[in-house]
């Protein structure tokens, strides 16, 4: 993870290095993992009628803009990615907020029941979604929340995986002699929680933002039911987009899906090395 | 616990005594201590009760009722009439069959393959950040952006899959219409979206591995797969547990993919033979296109029971298996 570097060099430095068999199939892999969103770009800058023709197109054509204008006016991706940053922002600041707080209390405070909590919080990991949809679109729909965003954030205002992740975090990044120091000195809670835990945790909170950006940002099941075509989230519209709701040739399709992808890949671009670490920080500990 | 981090103070002399805080100050100082851990924890439980224990609790509720989706505030008490009822829809059992095969097809090679990549990536290797970022790049994909994609490249006519089958010498594959065909196609998907994710997770749990139990392994005269066979997989088993446990429930739950696949507006039937319907979709099918809420809840409760049923199975196993080893 990004506090500790030195140590995977560390272990790496006495392993056998790999021949050429690894590297093709490496290779390969990468190719496979990559190749489907490559040919997104591809048809996503083709017209309907050569996207149609054997062979497929493999290189990218020239109607990127024209289909890009059809996506953005007809199909109104605009509005579908507004909705996505609005919902995603929102998710992902209370949950890291809430996470931080609880991952901190399991962490590092003692208190009456935190072992049995603790374990109600992994248990609730594994419950499906569709445990819920049921009764919340009840409720949604007596509110007329439907088709309304805060219906699809306030059900994710905070997850058992952030705080499972920050109490993970801060089990190791957070000296106890800190806290401890700070409570002598007459801290209150509160004091403690802003200039001693915060200022360490946020490498933490900022891995745990972009995974949970992430999720939110692709969350389909629950968006589906409580939204509509009028007011979509991204994959709502995708979904949309597929299932034929608009008279849009494949190229259009591509192109709602290269919109719906291309700010998240820009973001694993940027930051792939931070989120590699988080989602493997994550997961080994267990 | 506080005072035996207080250090002795030299020459034994005792420590300048704190003036003596004003009583209300130190109650609520103690009330602070003791009250805090659990303000940090309540927003989360706070949120669990209202968004995931009372929808879980009131779906039962609801699948005892019959509920129409256009009046859901109006329920009729309809007793276990929704349970008998999905025990002779034939559709319901196909969508449990199916949500079986499409799970094994999409977790069993997904995590083998998952294995033998994160052991290939764990060589010391030349561009290995590229490599990593590359397997990791379909995580960011959305499921519908990807089904969408797979969807045109497993398309019967102009399909990339079957240009290339074409290529080989071999026939055009209707891959949407056929049973197994359309399970593999949409097991491809969530192979293709998870397999990095996993490889990755693998490949931590492999780094944290003592290199002396290899070199140990090594002197032994163990070869390169003896070695991942009997040092490698045995230590690496909880992450394997960890993630079989993860691919399980998101198997249960499959729903976009197969959604999607059908590239039509009939999506939620999955496949004109319900060929690829899962459970997930059942569910959707019944509650939001028969608009039947009740008989939807009762779905949601047949797959908690089954996801109980298998962590019972679960911990069953583990337990005969430790006894085993203990005895």
């Amino acid at each position: 993870m990004a506090v500790n570097p030195g140590r995977r060099r560390a272990g790496a430095r006495g392993l056998t290095g790999a021949g050429p068999f690894t590297y093709a199939v490496l290779i390969l892999v990468a190719v496979l993992s990559l190749f489907p969103l490559y040919w997104t770009l591809v048809g996503a800058s083709t017209s309907g009628s050569r996207i149609a023709q054997t062979p497929p197109p493999l290189l990218p054509g020239g109607n990127l803009w024209h289909n890009l204008d059809i996506a953005w006016n007809q199909v109104h991706m605009g509005q579908a990615l507004l909705n996505s940053v609005v919902v995603a922002s929102c998710v992902t600041a209370s949950t890291v907020l809430f996470a931080t707080l609880a991952g901190f209390a399991f962490a590092k405070l003692p208190f009456r029941g935190r072992n049995a909590l603790l374990s109600l919080v992994v248990a609730t990991m594994t419950v499906p979604a569709q445990l819920s949809v049921i009764p919340l679109y009840q409720i949604m729909a007596r509110l007329h929340w439907t088709d309304r965003l805060q219906s699809v954030v306030l059900p994710n205002l905070v997850a058992a995986f952030g705080v499972f992740f920050m109490r993970q975090f801060l089990s190791e990044a957070l000296p106890i002699e800190l806290v401890e120091a700070a409570r002598m000195d007459g801290a209150s809670s509160l004091r403690i929680l802003w200039s001693v835990v915060l200022p360490i945790a946020r490498p933490g909170m900022a891995v745990l933002g972009m995974l949970v950006f992430v999720q939110s940002w692709n969350d389909f099941f629950w968006p589906l039911i409580a939204l509509s075509q009028s007011n979509p989230t991204v994959q709502v519209a995708l979904a949309g987009l597929g299932g034929g709701s608009y008279d849009s040739d494949q190229t259009v399709i591509l192109t709602g899906a290269l919109l719906g992808t291309a700010p998240l890949l820009l973001v694993f671009a940027l930051l792939g090395r931070q989120v590699v670490g988080g989602i493997t920080a994550g997961a080994v500990k267990n | 616990m506080l005072d035996e981090a207080v250090p002795a103070t030299p020459l034994g002399r005792p420590r300048p005594a704190p003036p003596p805080p004003r009583p209300w100050r130190a109650r609520l100082y103690r009330w602070d201590l003791k009250a805090s851990p659990y303000l940090y924890v309540a927003p989360f439980f706070l949120c669990f009760l209202a968004f995931g224990l009372f929808p879980l609790l009131y779906t039962g509720w609801v699948s005892l009722h019959s509920v129409d989706l256009q009046t859901s505030d109006q329920m009729q008490w309809r007793g276990f009439d929704n349970y008998t009822r999905l025990l002779h829809d034939d559709l319901f059992w196909n969508a449990l069959r199916n949500t079986v095969t499409v799970g094994l097809l999409s977790t069993v090679p997904q995590l083998l393959m998952a294995l033998g990549l994160a052991h290939l990536l764990n060589y010391r290797l030349r561009g290995r950040g590229f490599f990593r970022i590359a397997m990791l790049a379909p995580y960011a994909t959305s499921i519908a952006a990807a089904t969408l994609v797979f969807t045109l490249l497993f398309g019967r006519d102009y399909g990339m899959v079957n240009w290339l089958l074409g290529n080989l010498g071999l026939g055009h594959v209707d891959w949407e219409g056929g049973t197994w065909t359309s399970q593999i196609a949409v097991s491809t998907i969530v192979t293709w979206r998870w397999t990095g994710y996993n490889a990755l997770i693998y490949l931590a749990a492999m780094q944290a591995v003592p290199h002396d139990l290899y070199e140990a392994a090594a002197l032994d005269g163990a070869n390169r797969w003896q070695q991942f066979r009997h040092v490698t997989v045995p230590t690496i088993r909880p992450t394997i547990l960890f993630t079989v446990v993860v691919s399980g429930i998101g198997a249960t739950q499959l729903f976009g993919e197969p959604l999607l696949f059908g590239g039509g507006a009939t999506g939620h039937s999955g496949g004109s033979a319900h060929q690829y319907q899962t459970l997930g979709l059942y569910l959707y099918d019944q509650g939001w296109y028969a608009f039947h809420l009740g008989r939807a809840a009762a779905v949601a409760w047949a797959m908690l029971l089954i996801l109980l049923a298998i962590g019972a199975l679960n911990l069953a196993l583990v337990r005969i298996r430790r006894s085993r080893n203990g005895g």
